[in-house]
């Protein structure tokens, strides 16, 4: 006890000293939103579907530590406990580094969230979280190309949507142009002998009939010209940001960078794999415990460097589908249902856990055995593009969902 | 007996009918390849393409002399799982428990590096085969049938198994019945290990054969039976306790049936438990497959409405048959198929025919192959050129195309993973996407580009160029994305 006090002082100490005054949550103008600068989507996806019943633990439904003997999440207070937020939740001790937004007010949970789909694939329900039209798999593009395709501007900035990721994820791919790449610096023609190299791939990739590598091909010219002027070689994080030097850490450092650049970035993603923890689970140390330290020092890293910039821009977290609340055989969970999802903003009404907690007695459970979703995942996505991104009719981005405010979680004022 | 008659008549119509024109010649190439070199379509068109696929179609025999001289050097290659355990495994184990918790400098130890080099040689020679190999289309196949039965080399002591489980699992079965390759996979520690089913248990818990009781007389004289305590061979608290899930599943949606084949989550389930027992011989010495029935749930399952109860190993057998045999395999199989070699978007006549082969001939990869390769919408010029190059079939074109002299295939490696294809390292159980949508993308071009200037340009170490075209322009072409 005495430990973690110590510990989390320190924290705050180690905070302050670096510089990080949160102004971005003080200013009221900021916190509403009227700056006038365009808003900002960062999307992260935890691939593999994590156990968010163990990232924002549930320690007040006693249910929770009748299911998980080998793995739970102690209670707050106890070694190495969860931290508490709100008397019935509490985060992964791992996820201390993100507690500072919550306490301002910039970060919220919606728990028991997720697909009205029963699929416990990781495929589908991946799919089905990407173009956010679960149950259907003919959908051609996933729903944040169709805001960039709603949102469409007679000339689109080559770097509207970005993802640091090598191939363009489900949900950036469709009609509106998007990049996909996993380090800034690969984003140019290194010539070599040839000095023409790069004006005659694009006049050949400008003159191809070939209508996805020509289009393609374009794009990438365009976007390779803008990085040039931007210059961000020499990029040093601000207000004592210190990101992971694991990939995730570095894709959402880019990410910042490419905010701070000034080139248009609307629609920012990442992902993070390893979460499929079937066997040996871990608690608050351990398998899970490892990657979710990992999680938390990137993402406060980069909401700490993006510092004013916050006012405008909103993390969002997700993960196809959660895991079953009992533990298997393995000390580790198998494939389940509801989730955590994380939203991180300026504008973000934060400091609570949102969505009706369904409990996890087994006939409270969906199908018996997982969290059950009681926040349908597009309500969520839906009240960032109407309230965040401004979106008036969100319509032709939720295909075949009768999107009705009334639903959302209530994210923003 | 006619229509067996009319079958014959039809493949040979079907045979005289192939085109020989340098453009037909250099489609069939492009797909059952992974390139065309300097004077491949000559050679072809010399020989004519039946004989060309017929001579594919028989891998073992065409000699591959030459690129045995150039995996000669790759000791684990030809190491058993075991060996690779004691070699490799073991000694990084030990390092481990003497260094203790304390932690590293962040640097690989020397038995990390060492370690490292299994899954190092196993790219090295998917590269190197896939440039020199005659067997051009047997290492197509070694590649499509890996991703189809994807195993992660990241995920665990997969790294150590991976190199038998593509030689002695995935390679020797490509021409041969889908369901002996099934259960090669089902029984292999790599796949074992890498969907957990090794350490899936029956849910009643871990059992013995009972001891033998006895009578004792009791209190009042009468005979009591005295039953002693059973006890579970594993103690400890790691020791598995229950079902796991993810193999049977993943063996229903990407191995066989497909997502959409008509499984329930009960199916799921009751596969699982037919495979409770399936297991690794003390996996980080042996790393061979064993059968436990201490481990295996006995009970009746039933599985797609087919009551299984056979008891012991027979009950995850006749899942396998089951399964290997049931329609929605055929058109599964018959689709993955017909979109790697002939279109993003699969002729539904072809997946028709090509699904009914593998019905009648119960699964037989060769005769498979034969139904396409031979089909007139392979041969269609309106499939020319319609796919996209994966980043490794793009590296690889590109080496051939050049007709490189590969020393060193480490910065190909290198090169393949900076492209979005890291090899033995897709981490989800669906293995890479082979359609252009999941590999065309600014980033990925440019990428591409810059790859062909670095080669054509002898700037890849190891790697030396001498023909002048095709140039670093020509390969970083629009063209030359697809074949």
């Amino acid at each position: 006890m005495l430990s973690r006090r110590v510990f989390l002082k320190n924290t705050g100490f180690a905070l302050v000293s670096l510089g990080f005054a949160p102004s971005f949550l003080t200013r009221t103008a900021y916190a509403q939103g009227r700056t006038g600068r365009p808003k900002q989507l960062i999307a992260i996806f935890q691939r593999g579907a994590v156990d968010g019943l163990n990232v924002v633990v549930p320690f007040g439904d006693a249910d929770y530590y009748r299911a998980r003997p080998g793995i739970a999440i102690a209670r707050p207070g106890a070694a190495d406990g969860a931290v508490s937020l709100d008397g019935f939740f509490g985060f992964n001790p791992r996820l201390q580094p993100l507690k500072p937004f919550w306490d301002q007010g910039a970060l919220a949970i919606v728990h028991a969230c997720g697909s009205p789909d029963a699929t416990r694939s990781h495929f589908d329900a991946q799919d089905y979280m990407e173009t956010a039209t679960p149950g259907v798999k003919t959908t051609g593009d996933g729903w944040l190309n169709r805001y960039l395709q709603v949102r469409r501007t007679e000339h689109d900035a080559a770097f509207r949507a970005v993802s640091l990721t090598p191939q363009l994820p489900r949900m950036l791919q469709g009609r509106a142009p998007a990049i996909a790449m996993s380090q800034l610096s690969q984003f140019s023609i290194r010539a070599g002998q040839l000095p023409a190299a790069g004006t005659t791939f694009e006049s050949l990739y400008a003159e191809a009939k070939d209508r996805v590598l020509g289009g393609t091909g374009r794009e990438a010219f365009d976007a390779m010209k803008m990085l040039k002027d931007a210059d961000p070689s020499r990029y040093e994080p601000e207000h004592g940001a210190d990101y992971p030097r694991s990939p995730f850490g570095q894709a959402l450092k880019q990410i910042a960078q490419l905010v701070k650049a000034d080139v248009g970035l609307e629609v920012a993603f990442a992902d993070v794999g390893g979460w499929d923890t079937h066997v040996n689970q871990g608690s608050s140390q351990g398998q899970l415990a490892t990657r979710l330290d990992d999680f938390g020092r990137a993402i406060a890293a980069l909401v700490v460097d993006l510092g004013d910039r916050m006012a405008d821009t909103v993390v969002l977290t997700m993960s196809e589908f959660g895991r079953a609340v009992n533990e298997n055989g393995n000390r580790g969970t198998d494939h389940g249902h509801g989730n955590a999802m994380m939203a991180i903003g300026g504008g973000v009404r934060g400091g609570r856990v949102y969505g009706r907690w369904p409990g996890l007695a087994v006939d409270r459970r969906y199908e018996g055995r997982d969290l059950a979703v009681t926040t349908d995942f597009r309500d969520v996505f839906g009240e960032i593009v109407v309230r965040h991104l401004g979106v008036r009719d969100a319509r032709p981005v939720f295909p075949g969902y009768a999107m009705d405010p009334a639903r959302f979680p209530g994210l923003f004022a | 007996m006619a229509a067996r008659i009319a079958q014959v008549l039809l493949s040979l119509a079907v045979f005289v009918s192939l085109p020989s024109d340098p453009r037909a010649i250099s489609h069939v190439l492009e797909r059952t390849s992974f390139g065309l070199r300097p004077g491949d379509v000559e050679r072809v068109q010399a020989q004519g393409l039946e004989r060309y696929i017929e001579e594919q179609l028989h891998p073992e025999r065409l000699s591959d002399a030459g690129l045995d001289a150039r995996l000669s050097d790759f000791d684990t290659l030809r190491m058993s799982s075991r060996d690779i355990a004691q070699q490799f495994e073991m000694p990084l184990e030990d390092a481990r428990k003497a260094a203790g918790a304390a932690a590293g400098d962040g640097k690989p130890s020397p038995e990390q590096r060492r370690a490292a080099t299994v899954v190092q040689e196993l790219q090295e020679q998917k590269v190197l085969r896939a440039i020199y190999s005659g067997r051009q289309l047997q290492e197509v196949l070694v590649d499509f049938w890996f991703n189809h039965f994807n195993v992660d080399a990241r995920k665990g002591a997969s790294r150590f198994l991976l190199t038998s489980y593509e030689r002695d699992v995935i390679r020797p079965h490509v021409f041969g019945r889908f369901r002996d390759l099934l259960e090669a996979t089902a029984k292999s520690p790599a796949m074992l290990f890498y969907l957990d089913n090794w350490q899936s248990v029956d849910p009643n818990g871990v059992h013995v054969d009972a001891p033998r009781g006895h009578f004792v007389r009791g209190p009042f004289g009468q005979p009591v039976f005295v039953q002693p305590p059973l006890r579970a061979p594993r103690q400890n608290a790691n020791a598995p306790k229950g079902l796991n899930e993810n193999y049977g599943r993943e063996l229903m949606e990407l191995h066989t049936l497909g997502v959409d084949g008509g499984y329930t989550q009960q199916d799921v389930t009751e596969v699982a438990r037919a495979f409770t027992g399936w297991t690794i011989e003390r996996p980080r010495q042996d790393g061979t497959f064993k059968f436990d029935p201490r481990l295996h749930d006995d009970g009746r399952k039933l599985v797609l409405g087919h009551v299984i109860n056979a008891g012991g190993m027979n009950d995850g057998e006749q899942v396998l048959d089951l399964l290997a045999r049931h329609p929605s395999t055929a058109r599964f199989i018959a689709t993955k198929l017909v979109r790697h070699f002939v279109s993003d978007t699969p002729p539904p006549s072809l997946v028709d025919r090509v699904a009914a082969r593998f019905r009648e001939t119960d699964g037989d990869l060769r005769e498979v192959m034969r139904t396409l390769l031979l089909s007139p919408e392979f041969l269609s010029p309106d499939v020319y050129r319609q796919k996209i190059k994966t980043p490794f079939e793009f590296v690889v074109s590109a080496v051939r195309a050049t007709g490189a002299e590969v020393h060193d295939a480490r910065p190909l490696v290198n090169q393949i993973a900076q492209l979005g294809e890291p090899l033995y390292q897709c981490q989800p159980p669906t293995g890479y996407k082979d359609t252009a949508d999941a590999w065309v993308n600014t980033g990925a071009l440019v990428g591409r580009m810059n790859f062909g200037l670095a080669l054509a340009g002898n700037r890849l170490r190891g790697i030396v160029v001498s023909n002048p075209t095709p140039d670093g322009i020509q390969l970083g072409a629009p063209e030359f994305q697809r074949r």
